[in-house]
C-alpha cells in the first residue's frame, strides 16, 4: 500500500486516519474501564520511559535511575472502517505528568472529562487543562452505584463550566452508554469546529 | 522470558520478573530514531510479507514487520512487544530507513478538510 501525500484527486482510495480521543478524570473514576467497555479489545497498556524534566520524550529510553520515570497509559482502538482508526487514550491519572498529556492532548479531537459526584474537584485539574488548551471536551458523570444522584444543572455549575460544555450522566461499564458519551463529544468537537472556522 | 524445554519449576525467572534484556540493549543503547517522530497514533504498515536474517535486525524489528502486517499504531505496536515507546521509536526509525515498513502521521482536527470523518466516526459508533 502506498501513502501519497493528503492532496489527492476526489475518487482516489481513501487514506488511512488515525483520531484520538481522551478519557481523562481522576485516580479510580473509570477511565480504563469505559476504554475497554467500548474498545475492540481489551484495554492494552503502553508505558513512556521518561527524564523528570520532560526534555524530549524518548530521551534515556530504558535506563533506569533516578532521573527518569515510567508513565503507564491505557488505551483501547475501535476500527471505524478499512481507512479509518478511532484510539481511546487513558490520560495518566498524576498531575506530575503534564507533560504526558501534552503529547496525548497534541492532535487529540477531544478529550471526555469522566467525573465522579462524591470527588468532584478531582475532575478540576482535567478540566482547567483542556479550557486552557482549547480541546473541545464533555463531562460525563460516571454513576457509581449508592452515590447520590446530581442534577446535571448542579453539575454543570459546581464545576463552572462554560454553558456550551455538554455534561451528561454515564455508566463507564455500560457499552451503549460510553458510546452515547464518545457520539456527544463527537458532536461537540465538530460544532467547536465549525465556530472557529466562521470566526476565522 | 521462557526457557524452552525445561520444566518450570527449573526456569531461574518468569515472566513476572520483567524483561531479560534491558530496553536499551534492544536499541542497542540509542536512545533515538535514525529518523522519523512516530507519534503515539501514527499508522505503521510492513512493505514486506517477512523480513529474513537481514544484518543489523534484531529479533524486535522482525516481529515488528509480522505484526505490522495489519496496520498498528506505535502505541499498539509498543503494548504488544511489551516494549517502551521510546525504545518502539528507534526500532521503527530503523525499519523505514530501511524501507520495510511505511509511516503514516495521524491527521488533527485542524487538518481534516471538511466534518466527515467526524461524521464516519459518529456513523461507525452507533453502528457498534
Amino acid at each position: 500500500m502506498d501513502y501519497g501525500p493528503s492532496e489527492r484527486p476526489a475518487g482516489a482510495t481513501p487514506l488511512p486516519t488515525a483520531i484520538k480521543i481522551l478519557v481523562a478524570g481522576g485516580f479510580g473514576v473509570g477511565k480504563t474501564t469505559m476504554v475497554g467497555a467500548v474498545s475492540e479489545t481489551r484495554p492494552l497498556r503502553t508505558e513512556e520511559v521518561l527524564t523528570e524534566s520532560g526534555v524530549g520524550i524518548d530521551d534515556l529510553s530504558g535506563v533506569e535511575g533516578k532521573s527518569t520515570t515510567t508513565v503507564a497509559m491505557d488505551f483501547g482502538r475501535i476500527t471505524i472502517s478499512d481507512d479509518l482508526v478511532l484510539y481511546l487514550f487513558g490520560t495518566p491519572g498524576q498531575d506530575r505528568f503534564w507533560f504526558v498529556w501534552d503529547e496525548l492532548a497534541l492532535g487529540a479531537i477531544g478529550a471526555v472529562v469522566l467525573a465522579d459526584t462524591r470527588r468532584l474537584a478531582d475532575c478540576f485539574p482535567s478540566i482547567d487543562y483542556f479550557e486552557g488548551r482549547g480541546t473541545p471536551f464533555v463531562v460525563a458523570v460516571n454513576c457509581f452505584e449508592g452515590a447520590k444522584q446530581y442534577r446535571l444543572d448542579e453539575v454543570q455549575a459546581a464545576l463552572n463550566l462554560d454553558p456550551g460544555v455538554p455534561v451528561l450522566l454515564c455508566d463507564a461499564r455500560r457499552r451503549e452508554s460510553s458510546k452515547e458519551v464518545l457520539i456527544t463529544l463527537l458532536e461537540h468537537a465538530m460544532k467547536t469546529r465549525d465556530a472557529r472556522r466562521a470566526m476565522d | 522470558m521462557t526457557v524452552q524445554g525445561e520444566p518450570a519449576e527449573h526456569q531461574w525467572v518468569d515472566d513476572h520478573a520483567g524483561p531479560v534484556v534491558r530496553p536499551y540493549a534492544v536499541t542497542r543503547g540509542r536512545a533515538r530514531p535514525v529518523t522519523g517522530t512516530f507519534d503515539l497514533i501514527s499508522l505503521v504498515t510492513a512493505t514486506r510479507a517477512d523480513v529474513g536474517a537481514e544484518i543489523g535486525l534484531g529479533p524486535e524489528h522482525v516481529a515488528i514487520v509480522g505484526l505490522c502486517q495489519r496496520m498498528q499504531s506505535v502505541a499498539e505496536i509498543a503494548a504488544h512487544l511489551d516494549l517502551p515507546v521510546g525504545t518502539i521509536r528507534v526500532l521503527l526509525g530503523d525499519l523505514v530507513a530501511r524501507n520495510l515498513v511505511q509511516v503514516r502521521e495521524p491527521r488533527t482536527s485542524a487538518g481534516l478538510p471538511d466534518n466527515s470523518v467526524f461524521e464516519a466516526v459518529i456513523n461507525g459508533l452507533r453502528a457498534l
